[in-house]
């Protein structure tokens, strides 16, 4: 593998790493409040449906980003009212929305476009350009010497590359992504929401009994989780890919879900574990196989493997994951 | 006269048929602890609760040093200057101190301003009340006392004028609980008025100015604490006379029924719970485990009825009782005659949507009496659960209704007659009385004691030191997992096993 390549499959993993850390992230903030959020990849499936229909009806990516994030939160807020005024089973409530995203979006897909359950092809400003930063070589750069980019990138210096293919020509959302990371954990830890919202999850009572509004709270959450997790959907259909397809976010909610065990429900630890995930899909996309150690690893172990390291974790190997204690249990005031 | 700091007027509150509060009018002057008393169910704990804001009464007014006030909840109550400490702590078990005060209580968006000017002002109240406490500590590394205090200095931070404590001193060890009281002294004598939920007689007479009497929802006296009596007291709970201490003869121990010797127990987590302890009962005493919550006795119990496992040697009669594996069971226990009586009935003596009659067949539901060919006999058993509930005055005797609609000291009963009815020569017995009544103490009491005169060996374990020493005959003090000292229940007081309990050796004390 040369140097290029690895940069090149670096490139990757941050592309492939975004949807996951968005979803982890609005994991995060819902389960720290404690409201257990299964739903993750169905409110990314109904975030990635409206926002690719609507940008290719209205060829306006930002309308339909905005439609995406409107249609997860009236997911998310579906869950919040069964989880939380109703004091639902917050799995069972996941579940439903999960089955009510991946059969709704097919649906109405069909009914708009006739495209068997996808949206056409997004072109143009129906899409998210990357974000060509200064001084990097990209498309423009190419155009302009007449020679096709990879042969321009090929023959520059390695700081060059990392720099054009590595940090240079993501989509906005790719870099809101990884600003987000830092945000989450000042709002978290710095502020006086995050407390209050780190403590509903750990003892509500706690939270109840100081004055603050519980319901409040982890509808706030939800709804924090709800927009999170319409832009990691938006990102699916309109940066990464162009366009919506039945089940597109293949499982990412779940892989998301397994970041956020695997990370502790810690920001921090959940860049780490989105990049490590996002890697072995990296991976997986482009080679069949990997040696290691004259080994031949094939390419659906990498796939599995971020269900087996949470499942590692899980089992207590590395270390204890201790979920927010209050989690999965509607709030019930004591008599 | 000063207006009182809290007034009621007519406050009632009922829970669909039930009544809880119902008429109660009660007037508290400032700088003063104000007991209120009363059974299990009896109100207190909805009143006070009516006062915090956390349900609104249905009839009533709130008055506060002299204005009338409406307090629809905690943020009002609080705004009113109450605080209140509730029973178990509503604190955030991986937050510290600090962040448990500023909870709710915030200056701003910000948490850095806020953490440091509640860091000020916790030292400042640390040297007024002398409430010493480590800001920077999470709630889950300091004890039970240590996070009561962080209860009380939540209260102050809020400016409480008015402070609720609900069972203060339920999990507290004595000289944990004396602390308290000091500080509580210390709190009147700086003008604040408390309210003191109890139903430990000892805490309302020496500590309290005034006391009220509540029953079944209704105040039925409030007097001046030094023109009463706990006679008078109980009765006015009971609404009829009774027995504070337990009549009882002196034990006539006889051939050992239950040794133990290394018993060693390892919970779940992998923590070491039972030490290693060495105890023997003997045929016709009350062996009592004192000690406070959490050091192992629940453990004990578990491996001795057979709930979890153990190593070490017990022997029953002087036979091997099995601590693992094959006959390690509750079933085999109760072949070998062991009756048990769980500490937390509701999980694990009763299942709380069953009828009366299923739950006193459970454990015994292969006798032969409950058969009937390939089928059991409900109606034998339903035939039997009367006879139980007509032996042990269970209300109502009703064989048909659910484990969970019997108050607290009737499904203990159920429990205690299931067990003690099938004449074990072992009966393990954790927190006889806890949630109980009481008119069902006494009574419970009184079969404990009836089993032990018939030369049946018993274990109990409570974490109420006056049920140990006046049910007793031999007193033992468990503190992380080891037997701290062994002594005649009366040649022994509270203050010595209030010591033991704390972790002092018993030959020290």
């Amino acid at each position: 593998m040369d140097f290029l390549t690895l940069v090149q499959v670096l490139d990757s993993t941050v592309r492939l790493s975004t949807p996951l850390l968005l979803a982890c992230l609005a994991g995060l903030f819902s389960e720290r409040a404690g409201i257990f959020d299964i739903g993750l990849e169905g409110k990314m499936l109904i975030a990635a449906f409206f926002s690719a229909a609507v940008a290719a009806l209205t060829g306006n990516v930002w309308l339909g980003l905005l439609s995406g994030i409107a249609s997860s939160l009236v997911l998310a807020g579906l869950h919040g009212l069964a989880s939380i005024t109703f004091r639902g089973n917050q799995l069972i409530s996941g579940v439903a929305i999960n089955f009510l995203a991946a059969g709704i979006t097919v649906l109405i897909a069909q009914d708009w476009f006739q495209q068997g359950g996808r949206t056409p092809s997004l072109i143009g400003g129906g899409r998210f350009a990357p974000v060509e930063l200064p001084f990097a070589i990209g498309a423009s750069e190419a155009e302009a010497a007449g020679r096709p980019l990879s042969q321009l990138l090929a023959e520059a210096s390695p700081l060059q590359q990392v720099y054009s293919e590595l940090i240079s020509g993501h989509s906005i959302l790719v870099y809101l992504s990884f600003l987000a990371v830092p945000l989450t954990a000042w709002v978290l830890f710095g502020t006086r929401f995050g407390l209050r919202l780190r403590a509903v999850g750990e003892n509500p009572a706690a939270v109840d009994t100081a004055g603050i509004s519980v319901v409040g709270l982890r509808f706030a959450a939800v709804g924090i989780c709800g927009v999170l997790c319409g832009i990691a959907g938006a990102y699916l259909a309109t940066a990464l890919q162009a366009g919506f397809v039945k089940e597109m976010t293949a499982g990412r909610g779940f892989i998301a879900l397994a970041a956020l065990i695997f990370a502790k429900w810690r920001p921090w630890h959940a860049l780490s574990a989105c990049l490590l995930f996002g890697l072995l899909q990296a991976l997986a996309l482009r080679f069949q196989s990997i040696n290691i150690a004259g080994v031949s690893v094939p390419v659906q172990l990498m796939e599995a493997l971020p269900y087996i390291l949470t499942v590692v974790i899980l089992a207590g190997f590395v270390g204890k994951a201790v979920p927010p204690k209050a989690g999965g249990e509607p709030y019930v005031k004591e008599r | 006269m000063t207006a009182p700091a809290i007034e009621l007027k007519g406050i009632s509150k009922a829970f669909g048929p039930v009544q809880a509060n119902k008429d109660i009018s009660i007037s508290v002057q400032p700088g003063t602890i104000h007991g209120i008393i009363g059974e299990n169910g009896a109100g207190k704990s909805t009143l006070m609760s009516i006062l915090y804001g956390f349900y609104k009464a249905d009839r009533g007014e709130i008055w506060i040093n002299g204005n009338k006030t409406e307090i629809p909840d905690s943020q009002a109550a609080i705004a009113a200057g109450i605080g209140m400490v509730f029973q178990h702590f509503k604190l955030v078990e991986n937050f510290t101190v600090l962040e448990n005060v500023i909870l709710g209580a915030e200056d701003g968006g910000l948490l850095r301003p806020s953490l440091a000017k509640a860091r000020k002002a916790l030292k400042a109240l640390a040297a007024e009340y002398e409430l010493n406490v480590d800001p920077d500590a999470r709630i889950d590394e300091i004890g039970v006392g240590m996070q009561q205090r962080v209860e009380i200095l939540k209260a102050l931070y809020r400016q409480a004028d008015i402070l609720i404590l609900d069972e203060p001193t339920g999990v507290l060890t004595p000289s944990e609980a004396d602390q308290l009281f000091r500080i509580l002294d210390r709190l009147r004598s700086e003008g604040k008025t408390i309210l003191l939920i109890t139903h430990k007689m000892r805490e309302i007479m020496e500590y309290t100015d005034t006391v009220s009497v509540m029953r079944r929802g209704q105040m039925t006296a409030t007097v001046k604490t030094k023109d009463s009596s706990p006679e008078e007291l109980a009765e006015l709970m009971v609404g009829r006379k009774v027995l504070l201490r337990v009549d009882k003869v002196p034990a006539q121990p006889g051939a050992p029924i239950l040794e133990i010797e290394g018993l060693r127990v390892v919970d779940d987590a992998g923590v070491e719970r039972v030490k290693g302890i060495d105890l023997t009962v003997r045929a016709g005493e009350i062996l009592g485990i004192a000690g406070v919550a959490g050091n192992g006795q629940s453990e004990l119990m578990e491996v001795l009825g057979g709930m979890t496992v153990g190593t070490g040697s017990v022997r029953l009669h002087g036979n091997p009782l099995p601590l693992s594996g094959l006959g390690a069971d509750g079933r085999s226990r109760r072949a070998a005659h062991i009756g048990h009586v769980p500490e937390d009935r509701q999980s694990e003596g009763l299942i709380m949507d069953f009828h009366a009659w299923e739950n006193v067949a459970f454990g015994y539901h292969r006798s032969p009496e409950y058969q009937k060919g390939l089928l059991m006999d409900n109606a034998a058993v339903r035939a039997d659960t009367e006879a139980k509930m007509a032996k042990f005055d269970v209300r109502p005797p009703d064989p048909w209704l659910a484990a969970k609609n019997f108050s607290g000291g009737n499904q203990q009963k159920i429990v205690v007659a299931r067990e003690i009815e099938r004449n074990p020569d072992l009966l393990l017995i954790g927190q006889p009385t806890r949630g109980v009544d009481i008119g069902a103490i006494e009574f419970i009491h009184k079969q404990i004691v009836a089993l032990r005169d018939q030369g049946k060996a018993i274990l109990l374990v409570s974490v109420e030191l006056e049920e140990i020493l006046s049910l007793s005959d031999r007193v033992a003090v468990m503190f992380d997992g080891q037997i701290m000292g062994e002594r005649p229940a009366d040649q022994t007081d509270e203050k010595a096993l209030g010591l033991m309990m704390a972790g002092v050796a018993g030959e020290a004390a």
